[in-house]
């Protein structure tokens, strides 16, 4: 019995946690009435709980283990400087918090991080990738992100204020999963970046490829509202959303 | 208490299969991380760490492959045609059908290189597929291809009474 060839690398996303809820649903839609990739499914489930046995790791012989931890600790103030020998170590929540805040807050000018803020802008615009749920209702936005982002991305419903909300999705930027938000302005979409970090709160605007992006903070979490709208149409949104959240 | 120092020892012994060297690659990581080599620009620092692990790996098969002139044991980088070697003996098969995780480590190195990097990097150390994408410099779907082989590599290992499919 085989799983069907064109679902089988999807199978292997499901299980790894990696699809979209969109393409979740329709895949165990398919596995429903399929009974080759039901078979598949199971194996690969039953597989990775085989995998998961902790006696499958190497764990470094004690004296290594212990030249390694004294390697951190001769390292940890500059570390606790720079942030990443706690790291290392498997240190504090709030130490790599800290540290996060820290690593993404470049200079605005020159760094590459609102490159990829507007690569994600666009590719949010093209097929299938701007919303993974679908809906105005931010009572069911900000729930979907629970579990899947480790923080709460506040939502909000600008609609009155002419921002209405589209709906959510998880992007990947600088290196981590990020929640987006995504609000619609006319034809235009304005892509708001949610993850936690200590960004000032005033607001800073710059411009790239013809976007205009602006970055604050509140509350431990940064914000990146990233559109082609007009930019006081965008200043305008950040003053909306930063009022409902206050 | 280190989960990070242990996983950097961890791929490293599943990358060069050798307990000995696995200290001398590690150690090369975590001395390269504290000076502040492959700077660090956010997002996972396992992640980060591990790609040091791995450029580690490679600097040590390029000084293996260098000493092989004077007979030293080829260690095979990407260049074998197949998933696995092709000889698995079976009572090895058999105590992986048992559960044995020994017999489960035995496996997982005998798979080829691309195909044992992504499948440690995914189902032992929990990376998901951008980050191993970023760390071995493969598209993602290179990253999804490779897995999906390895894993169906290693299942068809697990349980050889029910028969290889396909």
């Amino acid at each position: 019995m085989n799983a069907c060839s064109d679902k089988t690398l999807l199978l292997h996303a499901l299980v790894d946690n990696e699809l979209d809820v969109a393409s979740v649903a329709s895949l165990r839609g398919h596995v429903a009435g399929c009974a080759g990739c039901a078979a598949e499914l199971r194996e690969l489930q039953a597989f990775k709980s085989l995998l998961a046995d902790a006696r499958v790791r190497h764990d470094p012989p004690p004296a290594w283990r212990e030249w390694a931890l004294s390697l951190v600790e001769r390292n940890e103030a500059r570390g606790r400087r720079r942030g990443f020998a706690p790291w290392i170590a498997g240190g504090s929540v709030a130490a790599v918090a800290a540290s996060i805040a820290l690593a993404l807050l470049p200079p605005l000018a020159t760094a590459p991080l609102p490159d990829e803020l507007v690569a994600g802008q666009i590719r949010s615009l093209q097929a299938e990738h701007l919303l993974d749920v679908p809906t105005s209702d931010r009572h069911v936005v900000k729930p979907w992100f629970n579990g899947k982002v480790d923080f709460a991305p506040p939502v909000v419903d600008l609609a009155v204020r002419g921002f209405p909300l589209a709906g959510g999705r998880l992007d990947y930027i600088a290196g981590r999963t990020v929640a987006a938000i995504v609000y619609r302005r006319h034809a235009h979409i304005i892509n708001l970046f949610v993850w936690p970090g200590q960004s000032p709160e005033t607001p800073a605007t710059i411009r790239r490829q013809g976007y205009s992006l602006i970055r604050w903070g509140r509350g431990g979490l940064s914000y990146w509202a990233v559109s082609d709208i007009d930019p006081n149409d965008l200043a305008a949104f950040q003053q909306q959303f930063a009022a409902a959240t206050r | 208490m280190a989960p990070h120092l242990d996983s950097a020892y961890g791929l490293a012994r599943y990358l060069c299969r050798d307990a000995a060297s696995a200290e001398d690659i590690a150690q090369d990581a975590l001395l390269k991380a504290f000076a502040g080599f492959d700077g660090f620009r956010g997002g996972s620092p396992r992640a980060w760490l591990l790609a040091i692990v791995r450029n580690a790996y490679i600097d040590w098969g390029r000084r293996s492959r260098a000493r092989r002139e004077s007979g030293a044991p080829h260690l095979g980088m990407y260049d074998a045609a197949d998933v696995a070697d092709a000889d698995t003996p079976t009572p090895e098969a058999a105590l992986i059908a048992r559960g044995d995780a020994m017999a489960l480590r035995g496996a997982i190195e005998a798979l080829d290189e691309p195909f044992r990097e992504t499948l440690v990097l995914r189902d032992i150390e929990g990376l998901n597929y951008q980050q191993i994408a970023e760390i071995t410099g493969a598209p993602v779907g290179t990253v999804m291809s490779r897995l999906s082989r390895a894993r169906r590599a290693l299942t068809d290992r697990l349980s050889p009474a029910e028969g290889i499919r396909e």
